[in-house]
């Protein structure tokens, strides 16, 4: 009687496979302008999004780079003995949010000073006899965000005079690389949408064309993958074509732009655009993965309507 | 080979297109479905072929219960059946081998089997010397020779058909009727609704008449009953 066991094999044969991949292609010349349109459209999206992810993965770095800087300057007591100090390093160490500790004498913390001044490096002049720095630590901490809150419970340690890290400046620097990432990735979803809805709206145009062809394989006894499949091969495809113009584009004109950016005088330790390897894989990578995404999606959805003849 | 037990079939609309229908068709059988326009002879085709699926009562064909199938067992329910249709639903851009052909390759028949199956079929309905034309240079009997080719081609224990003569001349309807008759004395059951009335009174058949979505009339060797 009704008997589950007489479902359709599931596992699918390799001149099936062959069939649907033929079948897609087909479908793709087929429908040259068609295709030609929606390719065009995944192109002209993952353009935009490539361009947004390498803007956005250089914003990272940069507030990375910057991040890094922050380090608190930890001024000790001219009256510590050499014991408190000591004592008071492994007081600092203790504290469980500090990555590391540094002991800076007062004489390099001149010469650190001179330096960050640079021409103007004589107004130190004959200060190494009476040379007014205290001995200082410099703390870096395991999360940047959390300068603030170490600085607070370094401040009440015995034995510190002073501290110093920027305040205010810091906090708004982490408010500001904070809200570019999070505009770079409301965007680049936003993008990533109506690129899959294009593809969708395609290759429905592509389906009721061949909506006969749908109706009849259901007639004939058709499971519905078997006639999903050439359409999932025809977006995958599309997808992938797609992503690869966005690639080569992005590859050349980055190569270029590190070559002109990194290799002048704007660049300094801070700012630096990332090198062109690994970025462009991952980025080459991230595109076809989102092409291919795109395009199967765009094929399943728009498919689904149809197999309920 | 094909029971229905009080089956009912009302449209979304409210239209009551079949009410309370009890039939039993054994294999082999070769069975008209005449009345009315608008009786409901093809809402109980489609029944059959679960293009729709009954309001209530309980449908049993060739070992499913297609009014109980799950919507992914309705592909094996079709393989079991062959359906011809009025207008032949040819794919215009494949040959008629490639459409006929096309019926294997979607239950994945490998191409080995498919070549000399699909050739011994258009021999059955003598088109073999057109396998490679196009639909369109065919005439109106001769497509529907291939669309009943297609229905053959996968051995189905029945053939169903919705006025496969309707579009046709009557000498080519004759054609296809010897066809229909052949295939049934190979051991395929045909269900066939027609309007036909020079067939039906001619190649005598069990005859099942509905009438306003009700079995108003059914005989051995029945005639056609109504003046068109
Ligand atoms: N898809 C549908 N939706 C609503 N009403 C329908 C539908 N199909 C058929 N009907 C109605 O059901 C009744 C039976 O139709 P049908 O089975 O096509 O009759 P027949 O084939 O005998 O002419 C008719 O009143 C028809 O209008
Ligand atoms: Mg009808």
């Amino acid at each position: 009687m009704p008997a589950t066991s007489r479902e359709g094999n599931t596992v699918m044969k390799i001149r099936t496979l062959g069939r649907h991949a033929r079948e897609g292609v087909k479908n793709l010349v087929r429908n040259g302008w068609m295709t030609f349109a929606s390719i065009s459209a995944v192109t002209i999206t993952l353009l935009i999004l490539g361009v947004f992810l390498i803007l956005a993965m250089n914003v990272n770095f940069f507030a990375q780079n910057v991040e890094k800087q922050v380090e608190i300057r930890v001024f000790i007591d001219t009256l510590a003995t050499k014991d408190n100090i000591a004592s008071l390093e492994q007081n600092i160490k203790s504290i469980p949010k500090v990555a590391s500790v540094q002991f800076i004498p007062k004489d390099e913390g001149l010469k650190q000073l001179r330096e960050s001044m640079g021409e103007k490096a004589y107004l130190f002049e004959g200060m190494d006899k009476e040379n007014p720095l205290p001995d200082a630590f410099v703390v870096k901490t395991k999360l940047p965000q959390e300068t603030a809150a170490v600085a607070s419970e370094l401040k009440k340690l015995e034995f510190v005079s002073s501290i110093n890290y920027g305040e205010g400046t810091v906090e708004k620097l982490f408010a500001a690389t904070g809200a570019v990432r999070n505009v770079g990735i409301g965007f680049i979803i936003g993008l990533g949408f109506t690129a899959m809805f294009l593809i969708a709206n395609t290759i429905k145009l592509t389906i009721v064309a061949r909506r006969r062809e749908i109706e009849i394989m259901k007639l004939v006894g058709a499971t519905n993958w078997f006639i999903r499949w050439p359409f999932f091969v025809e977006g995958l495809l599309m997808g992938i074509m797609g992503a690869l113009i966005p690639i080569v584009i992005l590859i050349i004109s980055y190569h270029y732009l590190v070559d002109a950016i990194n290799g002048s005088l704007i660049a300094s330790q801070m700012f630096q655009l990332l090198p062109l390897f690994p970025l462009v894989y991952q980025v080459a990578l991230a595109l076809l993965a989102i092409g291919a995404f795109i395009g199967i999606w765009g094929s399943l959805v728009s498919v689904r309507r149809f197999l309920r003849v | 080979m094909i029971e229905m037990f009080d089956v009912w079939k009302t449209y979304p609309n409210g239209t009551n297109a079949l009410k309370g229908i009890n039939i039993r068709i054994e294999k082999g059988e070769f069975v008209y479905v005449v009345g009315p326009s608008g009786a409901g002879k093809s809402t109980f085709i489609k029944l059959m072929y679960r293009e729709e699926k009954p309001t209530k009562g309980q449908i049993f064909l060739g070992g499913f219960n297609v009014s109980r199938i799950k919507e992914r067992q309705i592909p094996m329910v079709r393989r079991s059946i062959g359906v011809v249709f009025q207008d032949f639903k040819l794919l215009p851009t494949l040959s008629v081998f490639e459409n006929v052909a096309f019926a294997m390759e979607v239950i994945e028949a490998s191409p080995k089997q498919i070549k000399p199956r699909v050739m011994d079929v258009l021999g059955l309905v003598k088109l073999k010397h057109k396998a490679k034309m196009l639909p369109s240079e065919l005439s109106g009997g001769e497509q529907q020779r291939v669309a009943l080719a297609r229905a053959l081609v996968n051995n189905p224990g029945i053939i169903i058909a919705d006025e496969p003569t309707g579009n046709l001349d009557p000498e080519t309807s004759w054609e296809i009727m010897k066809l229909f008759e052949e295939i049934n004395q190979r051991g395929t059951t045909v269900v066939m609704a027609t309007h036909n009335r020079e067939i039906v009174n001619t190649m005598r058949k069990r005859v099942v008449a509905i009438e306003a979505g009700q079995i108003a009339r059914d005989e051995q060797r029945g005639e056609y009953g109504y003046e068109d």
